[in-house]
């Protein structure tokens, strides 16, 4: 039995999308920038392509910017924005909790004259409004706050953060990976000047990815290239990625409610059974404005690495923000910046759903959780 | 991170030798650090200067749990000088090799050996 519970790393591809995109390879396989018929037919699916994605977020589709994933969005609209307002200001506004391609865009910028405040959170992953008011100045050319974290689910509130940057003149970028198709965007009533979205993160294939950014942003491209579609992302399209990227924004927004309702379910499901089964566990992040799909828990006294093994021997794929699986020995920085102790990041276990698991998907792997629990259990010095 | 742990690791990660407390150990040490998520407890049983017996308890991950359930096993029977020169390399040898990420781990178990071994000296006045 293979219980697959980390879909906040990747998911897997709809049949629905695969068969969408198959003729792109071999059919329509023309890119937009030719002047024959293939390459019209292709240029004809991009920009349905684009309306399939745009329209659900109230975004004018041919602000649609197609890269290869979020992480390039993130970069692209950081670095983007931040050189060409530099003579306007050289503040940004960001969270210490967001995915590390902002993180990171934002550390290269202050090694390049930038200035970047990263905004606290609470035990439960929040920002404070309050805090981001006062860090705003004159300089601050940009705020960017994730939608949803992936690691604790926590649901930012994107609206209110809008409406505090409304007629600033700041530019609000929003990385959407982990709620595009699962949660309501509107960009237009939240303000949002760019999003990045994902495709992997809703059974679209992986390697694609776009970039909203409002008509009229003024922004520079990262790399310089033949342009095709945009000035701000050349080179030629990924045709069949970006028609199964389509496909799949459609089938998650057609579908996103009735999703909604039915993985909350399991959330809940495997939260009330977690909290049953292992009382010496705790829910990390919230447990009201929590993303449905997202369950992260922390056991006492032992270490993730080794309870994501045994899960894997028992075939429940899921994920840990212990020290052990990281490069740098340290703990998950989104957890050490709720402030838990070193020992309860390690001890973190996370499990993120899908539309494809099912209640005995949900009951095995707490079955399983508590057998590698005691198991490891077994082998510590704490008891 | 997907770790290529050899099935070495993997087994004495599933059945771990050797877990638990010595009662009346004649040697004890804990060494490691709750901040890296990694700390282990070796106990020795020794007489006529031969390890009878030896235990672990780890927090820690599959590496380092695999590491102390080799490092247990090999000792039992071997004199006190023998073990005290097995090195870090040694143990990742006897378990197929371990990612290199994972090298602190052996150093680890060898480190709370070599501690162990350090205040059974201390405590029989015998010299180094």
């Amino acid at each position: 039995m293979i219980v697959y519970l980390d879909n906040c790393r990747t998911t897997k591809l709809d049949e629905r999308v695969f068969k969408e995109m198959k003729s792109y390879f071999t059919e329509i396989y023309g890119v937009p920038s030719g002047i024959y018929t293939l390459s019209e037919k292709a240029n004809d699916a991009v920009e349905k392509a684009q309306m399939k994605i745009g329209i659900p977020i109230n975004a004018n589709p041919q602000d649609i910017i197609f890269t290869s994933g979020a992480t390039e969005s993130n970069n692209i609209a950081i670095k983007g924005i931040a050189f060409a307002n530099k003579k306007r200001g050289n503040h940004i506004i960001t969270t210490k909790i967001e995915h590390p391609s902002v993180i990171n865009s934002c550390k290269y910028l202050e090694n390049n004259g930038f200035k970047i405040d990263y905004l606290d959170v609470d035990k439960d992953g929040f920002i404070d409004i309050e805090e981001l008011k006062n860090k705003i100045s004159k300089k601050t050319i940009l705020v960017s706050v994730q939608h949803v974290n992936d690691m604790i689910g926590t649901i930012q509130p994107i609206e209110k953060i809008g409406k505090i940057l409304k007629n600033k003149n700041i530019y609000f970028h929003v990385d959407a990976a982990s709620s595009f198709g699962k949660l309501p965007i509107n960009v237009k009533k939240m303000n949002i000047d760019l999003l990045s979205i994902s495709s992997h993160m809703i059974h679209g294939p992986k390697g694609i990815g776009a970039l909203y950014v409002k008509q009229g942003t003024k922004i520079e491209p990262l790399m310089h290239g033949f342009e095709s579609l945009s000035n701000l992302r050349p080179g030629d399209e990924n045709v069949p990625g970006i028609i199964g990227f389509a496909k799949a924004a459609e089938i998650a927004y057609n579908e996103m409610e009735k999703n909604k309702k039915y993985v909350t379910k399991l959330r809940d499901r495997l939260i009330d059974s977690i909290e049953k089964e292992i009382p010496n566990s705790f829910l990390i992040g919230p447990r009201k404005n929590r993303s449905p799909y997202n369950i992260t828990v922390s056991l006492k006294n032992v270490e993730g690495e080794a309870i994501a093994l045994q899960l894997d021997m028992q075939g429940v794929a899921a994920s840990t923000g212990s020290a052990c699986v990281s490069k740098t020995l340290e703990a998950n920085y989104v957890l050490l910046a709720l402030g838990l102790k070193h020992e309860q990041a390690h001890g973190s276990i996370r499990f993120c759903l899908s539309k494809y698991n099912t209640i005995k998907d949900i009951d095995y792997a707490v079955k399983a959780l508590k057998k590698a629990y005691n198991n490891i259990l077994k082998i510590s010095m704490f008891k | 991170m997907a770790m290529k742990y050899t099935e070495i690791v993997l087994e004495n990660f599933r059945n771990p030798r050797n877990i638990g407390k010595i009662k009346n150990a004649d040697a004890k040490a804990t060494e490691g650090n709750i901040r890296c998520g990694d700390m282990m407890t070796i106990y020795l049983k020794i007489k006529d200067n031969i390890i009878k017996d030896a235990k672990f308890e780890s927090y820690g991950c599959a590496a380092s749990i695999a590491t102390a359930s080799i490092l247990t096993t090999i000792i039992k029977g071997k004199t006190v000088e023998q073990a005290e020169k097995l090195t870090w390399r040694d143990i990742i040898k006897k378990l197929g090799g371990l990612p290199p990420l994972k090298f602190h781990c052996s150093n680890l178990a060898i480190e709370t050996l070599h501690s162990a071994i350090k205040k059974w000296k201390e405590k029989n006045k015998i010299k180094f």
